[in-house]
């Protein structure tokens, strides 16, 4: 069972309104190496996971991975809440304004929906646990490129924060990994 | 109250369940002041209930939300699917 805490992992305070930059954040809210497949991925695969260290590994990250969607649902709020009709349109956010218009929809910054196929569970925990590894290192370059096209403070330092967690979380799954490969050899002598 | 592990798991479920519901209800009559005492006296219930079971059986919750004793009580097993190894 999920409980609700009700603030955000790491403080999202954006003052500038910046449509153009909300359009590359949400992305990482519904696109293919974002928060939503990020959770949804761990939190599934945590079933077919044969030691009690991969499971809670997978339950702790695919969790805090729904904080980090929020923190990103937050971010592309702020800068989108007081946009004008001109700066959307001058953004080239008219296709998205029509669909949604300031409503948060998960789907990549260019309008395509969300869609589990971004994701695998493969029942092999080996197979699922190389994902994980990729999967960390691909928000990690994401977040990379939204700092490259980020010049705000504001944007700069949530995403500084969410970088480094994919850091952590690529390091405890890789040595969730480690720990998988002494089970399935020992499975194997014994 | 019982010691036996699903039984408590059972009570906490049911008094959780009361506030659930009447926190759905509180979100839409947040000026009902007998909802709102019953919540309260649920939501201590609960607190005392989870504390008693995971005096005895570990965690509950992560991410600070409960005392762990040495070693990392967290990752032991049943987790919730696991109902084949959870004992009665
Ligand atoms: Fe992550």
């Amino acid at each position: 069972m999920w409980f609700y805490e009700k603030k955000t992992q790491y403080p999202v305070k954006i003052k500038k309104t910046d449509p153009r930059m909300a359009k590359y954040i949400l992305s990482q809210y519904g696109g293919p190496d974002g928060e939503l497949a990020a959770s949804l991925r761990y939190l599934s695969q945590r079933y077919a996971m044969p030691t009690p260290e991969a499971i809670a590994t997978l339950n702790d990250i695919g969790t805090e991975e729904l904080a980090h969607f929020e923190m990103i649902g937050s971010m592309v709020y702020q800068l989108t809440k007081d946009a004008s009709i001109e700066q959307i349109k001058a953004t080239d956010n008219g296709v998205y304004y029509t669909d949604h218009d300031k409503g948060i929809y998960p789907s990549t910054g260019t309008g395509v929906p969300f869609n589990a196929a971004y994701i695998q569970s493969k029942g092999d925990p080996m197979a699922d646990i190389h994902e994980d590894m990729a999967a960390e290192q691909k928000a990690r370059a994401t977040y990379e490129h939204l700092l490259d096209l980020a010049d705000d403070p504001d944007v700069m330092e949530p995403l500084k924060f969410l970088r480094e967690r994919e850091i952590v979380h690529f390091q405890r799954f890789g040595e969730v990994m480690d720990k998988l490969q002494e089970y399935l050899n020992s499975k194997k002598y014994f | 109250m019982s010691d036996n592990r699903t039984e408590m798991l059972n009570q906490i479920r049911a008094i959780e369940f009361m506030a659930v519901e009447l926190n759905l209800y509180l979100d839409t009559h947040p000026n009902d002041q007998r909802a709102l005492n019953e919540y309260n006296y649920y939501t201590r219930q609960l607190m005392g209930a989870k504390n008693e079971y995971e005096r005895r059986y570990g965690p509950l919750s992560n991410f600070g939300g409960s005392f762990s004793r040495y070693p990392w009580q967290w990752i032991e097993e049943p987790w919730p699917w696991q109902q084949d190894i959870i004992p009665d």
